[in-house]
């Protein structure tokens, strides 16, 4: 064994220690992103949602406004080839579902947002849980997290009007075409008059796993099979889809049916923003029954995570960076707001 | 009388080793992962399980050796708050690696998640208790961060400035045949 180093040698290799510490601290800093060049963050894009609607302690920082419901999957065994996933072979799957509006305001007047979401999760009796957040819109106006951030910034509501300025949001829809899709849909939308009467779009593609390991890219939809009737011009009452919810399920189960489309080889699977031809092969893989609604934020989707990669065995991601956004970000609103509960007890 | 041995039993020294690497590997991906929005983040979620969970079998099985097999003593020359400082921070070390998986595990039960493996829930699901445990979790891996750091820089200083065979006997190598051997 060596004797102790004393004086200048000790000083110079004491030093040394200090460097090489301080180099890990950094690059844990540089990991979190405490240091280097401002990237963007979950964080981020949930501070901005909030900026933009208000501070609502406890509440979903995105699609706020919502009840929850639940029912039943009724698989037909028609996907069962494509998807190794129990959901498609079980006779019966208990489902718990959310409907909401879209924006981060739960006060918003319901028929005031275009947006309608409808948020599921499916228990299999293998143990697998699906959880999959959908939209009335079929595609994104955006392919990217970080176009995604900048449409959130040119919808920024005009403190005088509380309307995003429609200079500012033609500029960006000019300098994002990928828009195109989005925009011809916005175009030709017609607001239906109900939750129960919408169809609700998966958006971003998944990929079903199939017995023999083969993968098959897919969007889904719920395709109502209550008929269609439009929204009517003026309406008064600002819960008029949560009522409109509970009258219906009082008189009966509503039904939709989930559509897969499959896509073909040259397809854009992790393009949210690009719409698929409309003659892609389509298969309806089952009936989804919603029974029975709770009150507004209460109920057992309250505490749930509708994270969009919350996938059984049998179903697995597309690389699209906006499904990975999603998710990431549905997490931070998840904490914040199961923090805000726990510090204040806010709760909806 | 036993024989005091001047080095770690070769595989608590595999063990440390190994989990030094995993645990360093665990707090870069952590503390990245939460502030990715990137496919990375899916990644690192899953890679950040997997690591979890198999940290908490190996510091199960590193306990049970810690507990069993001989270690060598401090230097005889080290002074009492060194000596009360390496005791506590390899207490808070141990303490740090038992806790983070089950935090983990738990958190994700409080917080309704599906488990990896399908492997059953700790804790029940209940939002309050997700936000407490997030939290720890997050607290946690600073502090257990901050420990690894003090803990690198004493056995540096141990190894190259105090030069008193501490560093040695944790060596991931083999040992010289004469020091592997001889007892003081």
């Amino acid at each position: 064994m060596s004797s102790p180093l004393h004086g200048r040698p000790r000083l110079l290799r004491l030093a040394a220690i200090g460097l090489g510490l301080g180099a890990l601290a950094a690059g844990f800093a540089y990991a979190a992103g405490w240091i280097g060049a401002e990237r963007l963050t979950p964080k981020r894009i949930i501070d901005t949602f909030e900026a933009q609607a208000g501070h609502f302690p406890g509440y979903r920082k995105n699609h706020a406004k919502g009840l929850c419901v639940s029912g039943y999957f009724q698989g037909n065994e028609q996907a069962a080839p494509l998807s190794r996933a129990r959901v498609f072979s079980q006779p019966r799957v208990p489902v718990i579902g959310r409907f909401a509006i879209g924006g981060s305001n739960p006060y918003s007047a319901d028929t005031s947002v275009p947006t309608r979401s409808l948020a599921l999760q499916l228990s299999s009796d293998d143990g697998q849980v699906w959880r999959t957040g959908m939209n009335t819109p079929p595609v994104l106006a955006v392919s990217t997290p970080d176009a995604f951030y900048q449409q959130v910034l040119a919808m920024t509501p005009d403190p005088a009007t509380g309307k995003p300025d429609p200079a500012r949001v033609q500029a960006f829809f000019a300098a994002h075409p990928e828009s195109a899709a989005f925009r011809q849909w916005a175009k030709d939308y017609k607001a239906p008059d109900s939750f129960a009467n919408s169809t609700y779009n998966s958006i971003n593609a998944f990929a079903l796993v199939d017995a023999q390991g083969n993968r098959h890219y897919v969007r889904w939809s719920l395709v109502p099979q209550t008929p269609f009737a439009a929204l009517q011009g003026q309406v008064d009452d600002r819960e008029f889809l949560q009522h409109d919810l509970h009258q219906r399920l009082s008189q009966g189960p509503l039904r939709w049916t989930l559509r897969l489309t499959l896509a073909a080889a040259g397809d854009a699977v992790d393009d949210p923003a690009q719409q698929w031809p409309a003659e892609r092969r389509s298969i309806d893989a089952g009936t989804l029954v919603i029974e029975q609604v709770d009150g507004p934020e209460q109920g057992a989707c309250r505490d749930l995570n509708f994270d969009p990669l919350i996938l059984p065995s049998g179903i697995e991601p597309s690389a699209d960076p906006i499904l990975a956004a999603r998710s990431a970000a549905y997490s931070e609103s998840f904490n914040r707001r199961s923090r805000e509960a726990t510090a204040s007890g806010a709760h909806p | 009388m036993r024989s005091v041995p001047v080095a770690f039993h070769p595989l608590a020294r595999l063990l440390h080793w190994l989990m030094a690497l995993l645990i360093l590997a665990m707090l870069f991906v952590g503390v990245s992962m939460v502030a990715d929005l990137s496919p990375r983040h899916t990644l690192l979620i899953s890679l950040h399980k997997a690591i979890g969970l198999a940290l908490l079998l190996l510091v199960l099985v590193r306990i049970l050796v810690r507990l069993t097999l001989p270690h060598p003593p401090l230097p005889s020359d080290l002074p009492a708050v060194q000596r009360l400082a390496a005791g506590a921070s390899h207490w808070l070390l141990y303490a740090l690696m038992l806790a983070m998986p089950l935090i983990g595990w738990g958190m994700l039960s409080a917080g309704g998640y599906p488990l990896p493996l399908q492997l059953p829930a700790l804790l029940p699901h209940d939002l309050h208790l997700y936000a407490l445990l997030r939290k720890a979790h997050g607290v946690l891996a600073y502090v257990l961060f901050a420990t690894v750091l003090i803990h690198l820089g004493a056995a540096l200083v141990h190894g190259l400035v105090r030069r008193d065979g501490v560093l040695r006997s944790m060596w991931p190598g083999p040992l010289g045949k004469d020091q592997a051997n001889s007892s003081n």
